[in-house]
């Protein structure tokens, strides 16, 4: 059995984890045809994000995360591929994909702990999009390891909730490694 | 000019060349109806909308072309959901047009509605719901397209019934371009080098098997299979869904591989060195245990589908193709394996000693149901179409019954559906009015779907079942006295209830009986003496029979049991 994903571990990466970017007719149902593939067919899903694409509004682009290790790479592509919407799939190895994700979080503030919210929002570079006198937001565009990272180090705070947004990618420029 | 949406899809169906429908009314699709009654189509109108997808499944396998089926929403749609997902695992082409509530009522949980995309999403090729008139000609266009085209399979529309009352203004799209489909590439150009690593690997081949799918039966390349073995003198083993596509009188032919294949058949893969396949997908009931399935010899995979490649057995050489431009290809590059003389002594040693062979009964008048498939087929005319449902009674007509022909077997495989085959015959009667039907059933089968015969009186299409009547439903009852220590649990049905022959009557039929030899050619003599009436005969057969050769779920090929009268003793 494959770890269920989300539940609580910080890196939610599987080792053996492909991106696989599927440019899709943006007609209804499309999404329940794409989740109902993988789960009919056993392939996991780590993450998943659908936005409008950037050419033709009747084309989506849905990044997926999946793991290699549920089923071969071959299989999901080859399957999804059958899916009369689907117009396009590029694969990703992760050393090969750019990778970045959104996230956000909303603290609940006291005198004791916005130093080190204020500390941490430096120390990875996020930024902060909304304050009140009780609260505030922050929020993380990063590698989804940075992202983890922030997580982990958010999660010590007692009230706090975070969302993410899955990853999106493209095929990296260059080889060489980024930080 | 203007028409009704309910208008535009009988005449998009028309536009298709569609000639006979097969379904059944109600609140739903009541206004796709009503134009039905001024077109060119015949409707044929079932009992049960599970009869009217498997008429139009037997109907697709009789001829080649999609079958049609039409049933109204919620319960129509949901009968008929069995029949899409065989036609799926079968990759038959269909078109299946399902009633909707009214647009504005979608959601709403109203009368019966039901969410039959959603549904049939995982065993449809693709499914579409209508939401505008106008777009009517473009998504039947589009389903025909894709029902047919590439690996071909079940298309669905969802026909909401206010779409059938709004006026379109009539169209229909010329070229494949005006479909809409940017994700749909069914056409492609075959890889030379592939073809080419194809060839070099029989070049090097001592022991190859033609491994014959039902994907060359869909690209019609029996002609080309034929002369591709004659030529390389290749032995050919047809799975299932692929009887018929080459002649069994021929003698490079070792008959169906798998659970109950013949033991040349199954052994000659387990010992090939490569093994060609064209149009299959290494089922579980063809490769038994996969990790000892053709073990030694290494694969080409020839299919239309890339992704059955790698899906089950690794491949050595992959070629995306249709069947017969795959084997064109090989004949052009003049694909040649070693000598194979070598390789034809064994098999034909293993043939002689292995033939398929049946037991006498106790008492040598009664029937075996081996020798009542033997003596229809002998009194058969060529040509003649043979269904069946699914069991025992189904290996034992793919095993004996002789195929000579390419679609003259109509059997419902990958789904394993209990009670297509009268329907299914139905459907190829519709289709092929001009050839003899018969229906080779079990008793459980029948009772499934029997009522489909008062179609058949009511329609025109007489069809003959053979009904092998051992009172049980004989593949679960072998397996539990095979594996499960003879402890028989729900399996008896009853010979006599119900009773047959009145039923066979009631529905417009002749009903027979037949329990002697005698009695039955004598059926059989008068069966193929009815041409305007549908004929059922109640065979009574022996319930202790048992399908032999077979490999038990799980096992290897190389445990393959063979009938205990060739068991050498040990």
């Amino acid at each position: 059995m494959t770890p269920e994903p989300f539940l609580g571990e910080v890196d939610r990466t599987p080792v053996t984890h492909h991106i696989l970017s599927v440019l899709v007719e943006n007609k209804a149902g499309v999404l329940a045809r794409i989740a109902g593939l993988f789960a009919r067919r056993g392939f996991n899903i780590y993450s998943l994000a659908v936005a409008p694409s950037e050419g033709e509004a009747r084309f989506s682009r849905v990044t997926v995360v999946v793991d290699a290790e549920s089923a071969p790479l071959e299989q999901i592509v080859g399957q999804l591929n059958k899916l009369i919407n689907v117009v396009a799939i590029t694969d990703l190895a992760p050393k090969d994909a750019l990778e970045r994700e959104l996230l956000l979080a909303t603290v609940v503030t006291d005198g004791k702990n916005r130093g080190r919210i204020l500390g941490l929002v430096e120390m990875f570079n996020a930024s902060i999009v909304d304050v009140d006198a009780h609260s505030l937001t922050l929020m993380l565009a990063g590698t989804p390891a940075t992202c983890d990272e922030l997580e982990k180090a958010m999660e010590s705070f007692a009230e706090v909730e975070i969302h993410r947004t899955g990853r999106v990618a493209l095929p990296r420029l260059t080889k060489t490694e980024e930080n | 000019m203007n028409l009704t949406g309910a208008q535009a899809l009988i005449k998009s169906l028309e536009q298709e060349g569609v000639e006979t429908i097969f379904g059944l009314p109600g609140g739903a699709i009541l206004p796709v109806y009503d134009p039905i009654r001024d077109s060119t189509i015949r409707h044929v109108l079932v009992r049960h909308e599970q009869g009217a997808g498997h008429m139009a499944e037997g109907y697709a396998l009789a001829t080649g072309k999609p079958g049609v089926a039409i049933v109204t929403s919620g319960p129509g749609a949901t009968n008929i959901v069995t029949s899409i997902a065989n036609a799926y695992m079968d990759s038959t082409p269909l078109v299946v047009i399902t009633g909707q509530v009214a647009s504005a009522s979608i959601g709403t949980d109203a009368f019966q509605e039901c969410d039959i995309t959603g549904i049939t999403m995982g065993i449809t090729k693709h499914n579409f719901l209508i939401t505008n008139a106008q777009e009517i000609p473009r998504v039947v266009a589009a389903a025909f397209h894709i029902a047919t085209t590439g690996r071909p399979g079940p298309v669905l529309i969802d026909f909401p019934k206010d779409i059938a009352q709004t006026m379109m203004e009539w169209w229909y799209p010329e070229s494949i371009e005006e479909l809409d489909l940017p994700g749909y590439k069914p056409q492609i150009v075959v890889d030379q080098r592939s073809i080419e690593d194809a060839v070099a690997l029989i070049a090097q081949a001592e022991r190859p098997v033609l491994y014959v799918g039902g994907g060359t039966l869909k690209s019609n390349a029996t002609r080309q299979l034929l002369a591709f073995a004659e030529r390389t003198k290749m032995p050919v083993v047809t799975t299932l869904m692929a009887r018929g596509a080459f002649p069994d009188s021929h003698l490079q032919h070792l008959g169906m591989p798998g659970m109950h294949g013949t033991y040349t058949a199954v052994t000659a893969i387990q010992r090939s060195d490569l093994l060609i396949s064209l149009g299959a997908r290494f089922d579980d009931r063809v490769t038994g245990k996969i990790s000892a399935f053709a073990a030694g010899a290494k694969i080409i995979h020839v299919d239309i589908d890339p992704a059955e490649f790698n899906k089950v057995k690794p491949a050595t050489v992959t070629v995306r193709s249709d069947i017969a431009t795959a084997l064109e290809a090989f004949e052009v590059a003049k694909a040649t394996p070693k000598n194979l003389d070598p390789w034809w002594a064994m098999l034909n040693g293993w043939r002689e000693k292995y033939p398929l062979v049946y037991a006498p009964t106790d008492d040598p008048a009664l029937l075996r149901p081996q020798e009542i498939i033997e003596a229809i087929a002998a009194s058969a005319k060529p040509g003649t179409i043979v269904s069946s449902g699914v069991g025992q009674h189904q290996m034992w007509t793919s095993q004996f019954w002789k195929f000579d022909e390419p679609r003259t077997w109509i059997n419902s495989g990958g789904a394993g559906t209990m009670g297509f085959g009268v329907p299914a015959a139905i459907g190829a009667k519709a289709a092929r009015p001009d050839v003899d039907v018969w229906c080779i059933d079990g008793d459980g089968c029948f009772q499934m779907t029997a009522q489909e015969i008062v179609t058949a009186t009511s329609e025109g299409f007489p069809i003959k079942v053979a009904i092998l009547n051992n009172a049980y439903l004989g593949m679960v009852r072998q397996w539990q006295e095979m594996f499960y220590e003879e402890r028989f649990s729900e399996v008896f049905l009853d010979a006599d209830l119900p009773d047959y022959v009145k039923w066979a009557e009631s529905m417009g039929a002749v009903g027979l009986r037949a329990r002697t030899i005698e009695e039955m050619h004598d059926a059989i003599r008068q069966a193929n003496a009815i041409h305007d009436r549908s004929v059922v005969i109640d065979f009574r057969t022996p319930a202790s029979e048992k399908v032999f050769p077979m490999v038990a779920a799980g096992a290897s090929n190389d445990d393959i049991m063979v009938h205990p009268l060739q068991e050498v003793p040990s």
